[in-house]
């Protein structure tokens, strides 16, 4: 899980940083409006709980023995943005004193446990633990879920960053220059030991804690929900924004079962191509189009190449996979966008 | 931590999971006070300044990411080898903390390369016939050699540099304050924590008639997190109004107290030229 030097490119770890950023400022903001001077020592300790967490080995049915991240438990009592500073420091120390996990792959390696495992195990702890009494069986069940859908959440984020790199990164004679295995390889191979063990250990690792706490410390797990500080209405409002977003974003591959070309998306080099004519005359009322392309739409042709043209990139050999991955992108940065508008606007959009 | 890590013969998976737990605390302790003894020590790296350091062996990381010949890799990983004996870091430490640690984790990784990288068949292994590419051996190749060559100078770095010093560096190239503040404590309170945490699994041991059962043993295991999570709120709190107790006001300040010389900059300059020279011979 934590990804060392030399598997990411260059090019990936920037990515990473910069994608990560937007996160560590808002966990930043969020944090120091509510905690002001506790937020130093508060995080310094819970980021070095886990690390300490990480060298739990825990036994697991079947002979063997796996360590949790703490992600799922974090988030659960201190919620998501702590969660992800602590997390995130937590790495940095491995990384620079420990060697465990990489400096350039650092931005990467919180990337997928820090950001995504604390607001998946924060989100789908809330989901499932909603409206449930503070001492409730569900609240076990909802933790240890939650706990490990977010292992798993990081995993297969980790796994798709390996698996792209032979499609980007290769040499002239075909050599992967970094991590070598593709989606193919990549995917099921690291989410093989997630789903099973490492999984399993996250789940009872947090599962477990949220029992114990519910015994022994309740004021721990009411410690978030007596936080909470968010107008209800403007909850109400980003809720919806996050449900249309999700949606669309689970209903994007329909996409690949529309056929032909919307009207209006003709690129230059349709005008010349006869097939593409007649789609323009059939989706244009039986109206011949134009013999050449419009002399303004060639000039503008030039100045402005999409990063994913047409929908799919081209280091992407299947294009249903490539309309995925734009899909998947473009959703992630208006999701970014959303939510730094919101902190912008002064509405918090995202979960506190 | 079960991955690869500069904690010296990796971690120990056998015994009960307090012996490893214990293991743990001592390695990592083991690791901290080697650190800071050979930071003491005269040589080449000890004698520079901790913030030109820090940028010359993170430029030199990423120039390892950076290129894209064996030969550049190969040539890294010799300039790495010079500068550990030139350090007084001996090669034997640096294949116990970094070279075994990477070959057994990142070597496990890259050997499937070897079959499952399509390209040009170089032979086929007797038996099983499985065809190792040439495409396959330079990817595991590279692989493995950028790792070895990162973990090196991150070693490096860490053995040479007293922790504090690094943090200091980070600040002056900077790195937020809070941050920098945030690395410190946490370094501090992980030591703090992990003994806590193996004098809790030393207690529970000692009152045992028996080896735990699984069952039993997470259970424990969960237990012992949840009373280490609470005692973390507790050291929290009362740090907290110590620091606030003696003036603490939300403001970090930090101490500077470095001076470069020629000799750093004299330092800086080619390492800061490797990988321009990479990037421009691959434009």
């Amino acid at each position: 899980m934590h990804i060392p030097d030399g598997y990411l490119s260059p090019a990936t770890c920037a990515l990473a940083y910069a994608v990560a950023l937007p996160f560590w400022l808002l966990a930043y903001r969020h944090a120091k409006r509510l905690l002001h001077t506790r937020m130093v020592p508060l995080f310094a300790v819970f980021s070095a709980f886990s690390f300490v967490i990480m060298m739990f080995n825990l036994p697991l049915p079947g002979g063997t023995s796996g360590h949790a991240v703490g992600m799922g438990i974090i988030s659960i009592v201190l919620g998501p943005w702590a969660s992800i500073v602590a997390i995130s420091v937590a790495l940095l120390i491995q990384a620079l004193f420990f060697g465990d996990g990489g400096i350039t792959s650092f931005g990467a390696n919180s990337l997928n446990m820090a950001i995504v495992g604390s607001l998946v195990a924060w989100a789908s702890y809330q989901l499932l633990a909603a409206g449930a009494a503070l001492q409730s069986r569900r609240r076990v069940l909802a933790a240890a879920v939650a706990g490990y859908l977010a292992i798993n959440a990081a995993a297969l984020l980790a796994a798709i960053e390996f698996g792209l790199q032979p499609l980007l990164f290769h040499d002239a004679a075909g050599t992967p220059l970094y991590a070598p295995y593709p989606l193919s390889v990549a995917v099921p191979a690291m989410m093989l030991g997630h789903l099973s063990f490492a999984g399993l250990a996250e789940l009872l690792i947090t599962g477990g804690l949220v029992a114990y706490l519910q015994r022994a410390h309740p004021e721990l797990l009411s410690l978030q929900a007596s936080r909470i500080s968010v107008p209800t209405a403007a909850l109400r409002t980003t809720r919806k924004l996050w449900y249309g977003l999700a949606a669309l974003m689970i209903l994007s591959p329909l996409g690949l079962l529309a056929a032909g070309t919307a009207w209006g998306e003709w690129g230059v080099e349709d005008f010349a191509n006869a097939d593409s004519r007649q789609q323009m005359a059939l989706a244009s009322g039986q109206m011949a189009p134009p013999v050449a392309a419009p002399e303004g739409l060639a000039r503008l042709a030039s100045l402005w190449s999409a990063p994913f043209p047409d929908y799919a990139p081209a280091f992407v050999h299947s294009p249903n996979f490539g309309y995925v991955l734009s899909a998947l992108f473009g959703a992630g940065l208006i999701l970014l966008a959303l939510l730094l508008l919101s902190r912008l606007g002064g509405k918090p959009g995202q979960p506190e | 931590m079960s991955e690869q890590s500069f904690i010296a013969g990796g971690h120990r998976h056998g015994g009960h999971f307090a012996e490893r737990l214990v293991h743990g605390l001592q390695q990592a302790l083991e690791h901290s006070l080697d650190a800071e003894a050979i930071s003491k020590q005269r040589g080449l790296l000890q004698g520079l300044d901790p913030r030109i350091k820090l940028l010359a062996l993170l430029s030199l990381m990423i120039s390892g990411i950076l290129a894209g010949q064996l030969s550049t890799l190969l040539l890294l990983f010799c300039l790495a080898v010079v500068l550990a004996l030139l350090s007084q870091v001996s090669l034997r430490r640096l294949y116990r903390q970094a070279w075994l640690s990477v070959l057994l984790f990142s070597g496990a990784i890259a050997l499937p390369a070897l079959f499952l990288v399509p390209g040009d068949i170089l032979f086929r292994l007797p038996l099983l016939h499985w065809g190792i590419s040439l495409q396959g051996l330079r990817s595991a190749a590279f692989l493995l050699g950028r790792a070895e060559t990162s973990a090196s100078f991150a070693l490096l770095l860490m053995l040479t540099t007293p922790w504090m010093h690094v943090l200091k560096a980070m600040r002056s190239l900077g790195v937020p304050v809070l941050l920098v503040a945030l690395l410190g404590m946490t370094h501090r309170y992980i030591f703090v924590l992990l003994q806590t945490a193996s004098q809790m699994f030393e207690a529970r041991r000692s009152r045992m008639l028996a080896p735990p059962s699984g069952w039993l043993a997470r259970q424990v295991v969960a237990a012992s997190s949840g009373v280490l999570l609470s005692k973390a709120f507790q050291l929290s709190s009362e740090v907290h109004l110590a620091m606030v107790s003696r003036g603490y006001r939300g403001d970090i300040y930090l101490l500077h107290s470095f001076h470069t010389r020629p000799r750093d900059w004299c330092a800086l300059l080619p390492a800061l030229c490797v990988p321009l020279l990479i990037l421009w011979k691959h434009a």
